[in-house]
């Protein structure tokens, strides 16, 4: 599959950005990713080719590291926290409602793309706790049953 | 580059400053175990086997003696009971995942170690590196790496740069413990010939 | 506006803006916190703005989006200054109100906090219990200016401990005055950052780096978050201070990728230094050059370790170093570095400014300063609390925390994240501080305060913070890697009923070899979780194991749910809620739960109505048989 960024040229650009230091790895593939919400094959080939860095350690980095997703995301995100303050207060039973609604496990996406399940270790509500957060919009204080509701309002 | 002395074992030793207390014991005749060290290499520090006691100033504690350096005054202790049963541990928690490795089974015997303390583990691998380091400080090829981490750290050919390279060299294949890298490489090349 | 060449310009600029900005001048400050902000903060914010101007007050009132002043759980919070009139869980509904409010005088009484036991409102920040116990040095700021404005930091004299350092103490002079504040890291350890420092400043080898771990990894805890996006500037200051002291030109920031805002109000307080010229070369002409960059951490709890952390910002995979060499003297690029946290950092200002001897008089012999906790789980005033070091933890939970919802009793309060562990009630009259917090089996860490009820399984918990560990740590030494793998396992079969004799004992000996043998300070602390819970709550393990009852009736596998035929109404919602179909039943037909079936999710339990409460749970005990079928027909106004 190809990357979005018209013929790697935005990657080529955020390379240029951090002047092509080996040292900006990291940064390189976080910037490339919050542009096209993961990281294709041929878009690390070309990172690897430019910054001079060994692809079996953009192999290790993009997969030590827990942002970079290496599969395509759906068209809604949903992070639940896992977070202490979460926890005690229910998260594992809520994943277990997403999980079993979406019929998806953390890390996955379904085949239409429509959610990408995802499990975060603290979101910093932990007042609103338990704690899902959809493309970005936090909703807290989550039942089992509002659980239901919420990710049922989602196309 | 100064002299320091130090006490290992009870023996009074002499070391260039900046060596090992592996290689200064090792100088000395008394033999520690290690797994992830070779010589070619960088030290790794993975293993933990090589963990000896040492005493300087009124406390002691337990360090990894392959990367640990020389100092004068230095009192290094390479067997106790602690010493011991943290190898014992060790070579357990490695033998769940490669119980017929004979460097494994070796330390095993010397230790009282357990082959079936823990469950057996569906990865061969004990993650010492040997291959990945090898191929990347010795040869500079970088066929083989790490993925991912903490309990799912894998090793893992890179089939594009595998298929080229490893037919020819295979250097790493001796160095393995366990039988796992091969299996891993003969994976590869199953799949990248097809 | 242009840059500062010499310190006088900077004097008469900042003159200036005090001289237009009268303290009596009125102003709406909305705390734009991420939690806040999660709560509907935003739209408050634009609620005020376009309801001042319509009113026409827009010209005499400021609006101000703060930093968090940490009251999360009655945000969004909203207070009216000069008056310091403070008004909670307002919503953009409130505010046409309040504006109204704003030209008459008048209070808008329903807004304010109401003591939940006598119903007494009170109508200053000051008066409410959440903060009239807490001593706010750090987090004051957070409300009192616009996080994103570095005029509103130098009107509250910002940047003034930066020109005292530069221009009338000198290196030595204030590596003293950190010194003798005795003031140690508040990102785990507790290390004395003077002696950090020092040990940096006399190292050999050029250049020297300054960095702040940004990387709030601790799930649970988010102070250093609600620093950095609330006063930013109070950080770099901090951080130029202590390049200077050290002999270090550059500074970096390592903030995890998961706090979007922090990385944008980092970002733009830095441009705005640079603008200034209080970033750059030649700062105010003290002939003092720094300049700081922000490195994004991409998801690694590891990371918050000091070397993974200069691996990483290396560009690496972040695996802490096997050597026994100090950071602070071969750390980033193998060049001395001095790294403090965000907490840490922003108090260097406060002690250059007002002096050690200031300092030294808040907190405990062996712990100085005040501390930030995030108190979070099971207490009623959920947020960031900041106290002297000294305060005991009942004071916290109870007097500041409101105790424990919902009539259930305190268990455990757990702190110092995954390295921490969990003190029980007999433990609440400690004072916390490193070393009291540290001899009790637990740590202060970077200050995440979990409070646990009667409901919460400490043999969970454990098993929690193992599995958190499990995916967190580097893999790279055996001890962490396999050690907690198998104890992940054990923790695991205990809590599913599997556990046998001998479990605990394998657990202890697993410990010993995590702490003596592990590479860094993850799998060294990796085991206290554990401990902490096996010393004060042996019998819930005990419990587990040998009677396969979980007595928080908490863990899913030991649990079983049970309908109370004298309680149900027959109202359907259960049934139709269950996901395994288990419940059995009709209009008019007492609901019973096919205990074959079901897989103790607890959603029956979840939905029943509260005036119904007619399912229960057990564990460790049978569940009573079900009603003959004959007997389920609900007779009206019967039992």
């Amino acid at each position: 599959m190809n990357t979005t960024i018209a013929d790697l040229a935005g990657v080529d650009r955020i390379i240029a950005e951090h002047g092509g230091r080996a040292d900006a790895l990291i940064q390189v593939l976080l910037d490339v990713q919050a542009e096209i919400s993961w990281l294709p094959a041929d878009a690390l080939a070309r990172i690897a080719e430019r910054l001079d860095v060994p692809p079996a350690l953009v192999q290790h980095i993009t997969t030590f590291y827990k942002a970079f997703s290496l599969v395509p995301k759906g068209r809604h995100r949903v992070h639940v926290c896992m977070g202490t303050a979460c926890h005690v207060r229910g998260a594992l039973r809520i994943l277990d409602t997403v999980e079993e609604l979406t019929g998806l496990a953390p890390g996955e996406t379904d085949p239409d793309l429509k959610f990408s399940l995802e499990t975060v270790n603290c979101l910093g509500c932990c007042a609103l706790g338990p704690v899902i957060e959809i493309d970005g919009k936090t909703h807290g204080n989550v039942s089992l049953a509002r659980t239901e509701d919420v990710l049922k309002s989602y196309e | 580059m100064s002299e320091v002395r130090l006490q290992i074992d009870g023996k009074e030793v002499r070391a260039e400053e900046g060596a090992t207390i592996l290689e200064t014991a090792r100088a000395a005749g008394i033999e520690i175990p290690t797994l992830c060290l070779h010589e070619a290499l960088e030290p790794f520090g993975g293993c933990r086997l090589c963990v000896v006691e040492v005493e300087a100033g009124g406390w002691s504690r337990l360090v990894v003696s392959c990367v640990y350096t020389v100092a004068e005054g230095l009192v290094v202790r390479t067997r106790n009971k602690k010493i011991d049963r943290t190898r014992k541990m060790l070579l357990e928690l490695l033998l769940a995942h490669a119980p017929d490795s004979p460097p494994l089974q070796e330390l095993a015997a010397e230790y009282g170690a357990d082959r079936d303390r823990f469950g057996q583990e569906t990865s061969f691998c004990v993650h010492c590196g040997l291959c990945v380091r090898y191929c990347a400080e010795v040869k500079g090829l970088h066929a083989v790496g790490f993925i991912d981490r903490g309990i799912r750290k894998e090793i893992s050919f890179l089939p594009e740069i595998a298929a080229k390279e490893c037919r020819d060299c295979m250097e790493c294949f001796p160095l393995c413990p366990t039988s796992y890298l091969q299996a891993a490489f003969v994976l590869v090349e199953a799949f990248t010939s097809r | 506006m242009a840059r500062f060449g010499t310190l006088q310009q900077l004097t008469d600029y900042r003159q200036e803006l005090v001289g237009s900005r009268p303290t009596d001048r009125p102003c709406v400050a909305i705390c734009a916190g991420a939690g806040c902000l999660a709560s509907g903060a935003g739209e408050v914010i634009d609620a005020f703005e376009t309801e001042l101007s319509r009113q026409g007050l827009d010209a005499g009132i400021d609006t101000r989006g703060t930093g968090c002043p940490g009251f999360c759980e009655r945000g969004p919070v909203v207070v009216i200054r000069p008056q310091e009139i403070c008004y909670l869980r307002v919503t953009a509904e409130d505010v046409p109100e309040i504006v109204a409010s704003l030209g008459n005088g008048q209070i808008v009484e329903r807004l304010l906090y109401e003591d939940p036991a006598s119903g007494a409102r009170a109508v200053h920040e000051n008066d409410i219990p959440f903060y009239k116990h807490q001593k706010r040095t750090l987090l004051r700021s957070n409300n009192l200016i616009d996080s994103r404005s570095i005029d509103d930091y130098l009107a509250i004299g910002g940047y003034a401990a930066l020109v005292k350092a530069l221009f009338e103490m000198g290196p030595e002079a204030v590596l003293e005055e950190v010194k003798k504040s005795n003031i140690r890291g508040r990102g785990g350890a507790g290390f004395p950052a003077g002696r950090k420092w020092e040990g940096s400043r006399n190292a050999p080898g050029e250049p020297k780096y300054v960095l702040v771990n940004a990387d709030e990894g601790d799930p649970g805890a988010f102070m250093d978050r609600a620093l950095l996006e609330g006063n930013p500037h109070s950080v770099l200051e901090g951080l130029m201070i202590g390049g200077f002291t050290i002999g270090a030109a550059e500074g970096y920031i390592y903030v995890r990728q998961e706090y979007p805002l922090a990385v944008k109000n980092v970002l733009h307080a830095i441009a705005q230094a640079e603008e200034y010229g209080l970033l750059g070369e030649d700062i105010l002409g003290s002939g003092f050059d720094f300049t700081i960059r922000v490195h994004k951490g991409a998801g690694a709890f590891v990371c918050g370790e000091s070397t993974a952390l200069m691996t990483a910002l290396e560009g690496r995979v972040g695996e802490p170093r096997p050597k026994y060499v100090r950071s602070n003297v071969k750390g980033l690029w193998g060049r001395p570095t001095v790294l403090n946290n965000v907490e840490t950092w922003a108090n260097v200002p406060l002690i250059v400014g007002r002096g050690a001897d200031w300092f030294n008089g808040i907190g405990t012999a062996g712990s100085k300063g005040t501390k930030i906790f995030s108190l979070v789980g099971k207490i009623r005033n959920t947020g960031l609390v900041e106290v002297p070091m000294g305060m005991p933890l009942r004071e916290i939970i109870e007097d500041i925390g409101g105790g424990v919802p919902d009539g259930k009793k305190f268990k455990a309060v757990q702190t110092g994240g995954p390295s921490g562990g969990c003190l029980p009630a007999e433990m609440l009259h400690l004072e916390v501080g490193f070393d009291e917090l540290a001899d009790a089996g637990s740590m202060m860490g970077s200050g995440g305060m979990i409070v646990m009820d009667e409901d919460n399984c400490m043999v969970d918990v454990a098993r929690y913070f193992v599995e958190f560990l499990t995916e967190e740590s580097c893999g790279k030494c055996v001890p962490c890697r396999e050690g907690l793998r198998q104890m992940h396992r054990i923790l695991t079969n205990i809590c599913e009923g599997r556990g046998r004799e001998g479990d605990i004992e394998t657990l202890e000996e697993l410990s010993e070899v995590l702490t003596e043998a592990s590479l860094c300070g993850l799998g060294q602390s990796a085991a206290n979780p554990f401990l902490s819970t096996l010393r004060y709550f042996r019998a819930e393990y005990e419990a587990h194991i040998t009677e396969k009852r979980c007595p928080a009736v908490s863990c899913k596998e030991l649990v079983s749910y049970w309908i109370d035929p004298e309680k149900c109404k027959a109202c359907m919602i259960c049934l139709k809620r269950c996901p395994a179909q288990s419940i059995e039943g009709g209009k008019k037909q007492i609901h019973v739960i096919d205990q074959s079936k079901c897989d103790a999710c607890g959603v029956c339990r979840d939905v029943c109505p509260e005036k119904f409460a007619a399912v229960r749970k057990f564990s460790g005990e049978p569940v009573p048989d079900p009603l003959p079928l004959a007997e389920r027909t609900l007779v009206k106004g019967g039992g």
